[in-house]
């Protein structure tokens, strides 16, 4: 049981991701995805006059406040109990208030692409592509020409 | 009940992201500078595993507990799509995590990541107060 306890190779948590497409689909015909989670997260943060300029889809996306509450809970019982040493998900220097105003504006970039683009890696990566839908791929490549874009910027500036 | 099974499933979720690793802000910028394959590794056996679950399930006919036939519908493009998602790949390389893995940082103990998701809020709310005069 070993292995439980190390960071898992792609070939065991990639299919375990997959899987979570047909699952969620049979127990509550619910589409994978989490983007759509910071609207209704914002919604309970506003005043209620306010709550019509989300347009918000309580039958498809009412469910995903209670996931990411779950994934909280997943990520916390993951790195307390199962994890032999103690593992850094941020860099040392991102613990600072520099560090937190720049996760700020990054987080708003997060935030404003993914509800901007419909849908995040999840949404759009992972179920979208399981679906084979173009419209995700078009989305999936262009985070990635975002991503790649700015990592090569930042490495030459 | 119904909200301890949303709960439940995103335990499972959360917990494999984080054994994964692919919440980490050091496994996103190796797969930005192509130094290793493991993030594309997970996506792509995600996707192979998620997209031959729906095909048997298209072909078996299977409906969901709830009684309803499963929905498979995508989404609609729009050029939100593009710029959206060039805005949030940029996000992502900064932050180290996209919307899921920004919760499971914080539930990992990663405090400054409670920053990211206070930007995610209000990034999402500024689409949704300016999403008229933006190009759709």
């Amino acid at each position: 049981m070993e292995w439980l306890y190390e960071p898992w190779t792609w070939a065991v948590a990639g299919p375990l991701i997959g899987l979570f497409v047909p699952a969620l689909l049979l127990t509550m015909n619910g589409k994978l995805g989490i983007s759509s989670a910071f609207e209704h997260l914002c919604m309970m943060l506003i005043p209620t006059e306010r709550h019509a300029m989300f347009s918000f889809n309580w039958k498809d996306n009412g469910w995903k406040v209670y996931f990411t509450v779950g994934i909280m809970l997943g990520a916390y019982i993951a790195t307390r109990f199962f994890s032999s040493t103690e593992v850094a998900f941020l860099p040392e220097h991102y613990h600072s208030l520099g560090g937190v105003v720049t996760l700020f504006a990054g987080g708003m970039l997060v935030g404003f692409g993914t509800r901007y683009a419909n849908g995040c890696t999840s949404g759009h990566s992972i179920f979208g592509l399981s679906i084979l839908q173009s419209s995700s791929l078009k989305a999936t490549l262009s985070f990635f020409a975002g991503g790649l874009l700015y990592t090569f910027l930042s490495s030459i500036l | 009940m119904k909200n301890f099974v949303y709960v439940l499933f995103g335990l499972l979720f959360g917990f494999v992201i984080t054994k994964a690793e692919v919440i980490s802000w050091f496994r996103i910028q190796s797969m930005f500078r192509f130094e290793e394959w493991h993030m594309y590794l997970v996506i792509g056996a995600a996707v192979a595993v998620g997209a031959l679950s729906v095909q048997l399930l298209k072909r078996s006919g299977a409906r969901s507990l709830t009684g309803e036939e499963l929905d498979y519908k995508g989404k609609t493009f729009h050029k939100g799509f593009v710029y959206g998602g060039v805005i949030f790949g940029i996000g992502w390389a900064i932050t180290g995590a996209c919307p899921g893995p920004i919760f499971a940082q914080i539930g990992a103990g990663e405090t400054p990541a409670l920053a990211t998701l206070a930007g995610a809020l209000v990034g999402a709310y500024l689409y949704h107060a300016n999403k008229s005069r933006l190009p759709h």
